[in-house]
């Protein structure tokens, strides 16, 4: 309608000549119509990408219910206690593991859904970082996975070491298994970050130092400061342990 | 059970070349070249005395000793007994002696003597302790003869010992083991006992030797296997039990080769404990309990300060295995020193049944919840030598019988937490 408003001759007091003014009519004209075929090819792929968000979204969900389920069914949470995760989740006030690893799953789903619906759009420059997010969620779940297991060693050695120093016993077992514990984490944390891809030589570095310098650390410790306990230690353990034994315990069976 | 997987083909063509026996009695031997002589002695004396008529064959399996334990097997079964007075031999008696591999495991060394009854046929079996410094031609009939001539299934022993040896066996085992399953047997964990055939191929073909418990913890799950599976089970008092080293035990390995079957055992027959009633006696052959009072010497300050470290070191691991007001309780009562501290029946048992639900749910591995359980365990063994310091051995008795009751009647607790509890 406004278009045929615009091409009513109009007397000169436009100050352009007739063919100019048609001309710049045209160009007008011929752009709108591009624009309007621009949005008209646009529109449907909004289109498909909403249905794309939508359906990812339906499909995530489903994704977090079953998966919630399945992680009820393993006794996730009981893994995650034993890993010592389920402590950690709890101090930051966080959800338990199970709810976690499921809403993990269900943004990670979704996001791969919106990005999937994103590249239909067909917006230059955008497709590269969409490649290039699919390509590292892999890496992703791969550093998760080898930091939950390092947690679950970790709680399991520092936790064996801890008894065993305790029936031995053995001086400050609760500082061994804490050890144990910071260390092997300290080491999951390195191999996460190294399959990330992040900061890997500074990670294993600063690993080196930190398990070097406590090495070192203990043994001075242990060697100097604790000269006169180590050698009651050695003693009782080598010289006269069978005897001490033989007096403290009688056979239980 | 395939006898080929565990036989070697050199034992089995010697078992071939004995064909079949009546009686086979198994000698598990690791290191004892101090006593093996001795034992084996004992058990040809004893099998031409007590079973001339019959065929009889004595298997010493060994885990591998660095010492001479098979050469001395091999020499003592060659010895002529005939010089002996009122021994006469009707029949060859065979002794074999091999090794076996994966040793030392006390389960291994009892799956072979069962392959080896099962290929010999034996209709009754025995099997002795070749550490026992003491092992007498006499505990050959009173242990054999039940099965032999009264058709039982399993004869375990009674034995005369101190009044605080085998304080685990008398705190927990026997209780909670006669609790659970209903049957009054002293040693559950037998290390002489008999057996007929029948309950032989019956356990040989039990799923467990693949699993831990079939490797450390076999013995007590015959005693298990034989009540669940309603054998015709009885004791006979065979006299004092003595072993070469009556010093340390490893403790927490003895509490894996008899708590921690006794607590996985729960799971495969819950339906048979769990509708249990009270418990039964068992017939005895002599005397069921025989205690005596010489005096020990045993640290317990020791005993008390290990307790002490252990409920305070542990904190974080206890609270996963027991309902806090029991934790609270311990705590408690580790604070109140040595003087005053009591471990009491009604705690213990608690602590006990709370433990075996843990074990059950899995709230961590199964073999820490065991060692867990090893330092409350000298908190249990303080009190029980200060409450029976200057006691008789009646009344040791009276207070084990009472620990008994207490478990019986909150045997309800362990339903209740096995069932409830998350």
């Amino acid at each position: 309608m406004w278009l045929a408003i615009f091409e009513q001759p109009v007397a000169g007091d436009l100050g352009a000549p007739g063919p100019l003014r048609q001309m710049i009519v045209d160009e007008l004209t011929k752009t709108m119509h591009e624009i309007l075929r621009s949005f008209a090819r646009f529109l449907p792929r909004v289109a498909v990408m909403l249905v794309i968000v939508l359906v990812g979204w339906l499909i995530a969900f489903v994704l977090k219910s079953v998966l919630r389920s399945l992680l009820r069914l393993a006794r996730f949470d009981r893994l995650a206690e034993n890993a010592g995760a389920a402590q950690v989740l709890k101090k930051l006030a966080l959800p338990s593991a199970t709810e976690l690893l499921s809403r993990f799953v269900f943004w990670i789903a979704w996001l791969g859904f919106i990005l999937v619906g994103v590249s239909v759009l067909e917006i230059v420059g955008l497709q590269e970082h969409i490649g290039g997010f699919f390509a590292f969620l892999p890496r992703i779940f791969a550093a998760m996975f080898l930091f939950f297991i390092g947690m679950l060693a970790a709680s399991f050695f520092s936790r064996a070491a801890l008894l065993a120093a305790v029936n031995a016993d053995l001086p400050s077992p609760r500082l061994i298994g804490s050890t144990i514990r910071t260390v092997i984490t300290i080491l999951a944390a390195c191999m996460a970050f190294e399959e990330l891809g992040l900061a890997e030589h500074t990670v294993l570095v600063a690993f080196a130092i930190v398990f070097g310098s406590l090495m070192l650390g203990l043994a001075l410790a242990f060697g100097l400061g604790g000269r006169d306990l180590a050698r009651r230690f050695l003693e009782r353990r080598f010289a006269h342990e069978r005897k001490e034994e033989r007096e403290d315990e009688l056979s239980p069976l | 059970m395939p006898e080929g997987s565990i036989l070697s083909d050199d034992f089995l063509r010697e078992l071939i070349n004995v064909g079949e026996v009546d009686i086979l009695v198994g000698l598990p031997t690791y290191n004892d070249a101090k006593t093996v002589a001795q034992v084996v002695q004992a058990i040809r004396t004893g099998l031409l005395n007590y079973f001339p008529r019959q065929r009889a064959a004595i298997i010493n399996v060994d885990g591998g000793s660095r010492d001479p334990s098979q050469d001395l097997v091999r020499a003592a079964s060659i010895s002529d007994l005939q010089h002996l007075s009122n021994i006469h031999a009707l029949r060859t008696l065979h002794c074999i002696s091999t090794r076996y591999e994966g040793g030392p495991a006390s389960g291994i060394a009892l799956r072979t003597i069962l392959s080896a009854a099962e290929l010999l046929r034996a209709k009754v079996c025995a099997v002795f302790s070749a550490d026992s410094t003491n092992t007498e031609p006499e505990w050959i009939g009173r242990l054999l003869s039940p099965v032999v001539k009264d058709n039982y299934d399993l004869i375990t022993p009674t034995y005369r010992r101190n009044k605080f040896d085998g304080m685990l066996v008398q705190n927990l085992v026997y209780p909670m083991n006669r609790a659970v399953y209903s049957k009054r047997i002293r040693e559950p964990y037998p290390t002489e006992f008999a057996f007929s055939g029948r309950l032989g191929s019956y356990f040989a073909a039990q799923d467990i030797w693949s699993q831990d418990v079939g490797k450390e913890g076999a013995g007590i799950y015959l005693t298990i296997a034989a009540i669940t599976g309603n054998f015709r089970l009885g004791q006979s008092f065979i006299g004092t039990k003595a072993r070469v080293d009556t010093g340390a035990t490893d403790l927490v390995r003895a509490m894996r080769q008899t708590v921690g079957v006794l607590f996985w055992s729960l799971d495969p027959n819950f339906s048979v404990w769990s509708s249990n009633g009270m418990s039964e006696p068992v017939p005895t052959f002599g005397a069921e309990s025989d205690l005596t009072l010489e005096p020990l010497r045993v640290n317990r300050k020791r005993l008390f300060q290990m307790f002490a470290l252990g409920v305070a070191e542990l904190e974080p691991v206890l609270k996963s295995i027991l309902e806090p007001p029991t934790v609270e309780e311990l705590q408690r009562a580790a604070a109140l020193g040595e003087e005053n501290f009591r471990y009491s029946d009604e705690l213990w048992v608690r602590t006990i049944y709370e433990f075996a639900a843990s074990y059950h749910k899995q709230v961590m591995n199964r073999d820490h919840i065991v060692q867990a359980l090893a330092p409350l365990y000298r908190g249990r063994a303080f009190t029980f030598l200060a409450e029976n310091r200057d006691a008789s051995a009646e009344e040791v008795e009276t207070k084990v019988e009472g620990l008994c009751r207490e478990f019986e009647s909150r045997k309800p607790y362990l339903l209740q937490m096995w069932n409830e509890r998350k």
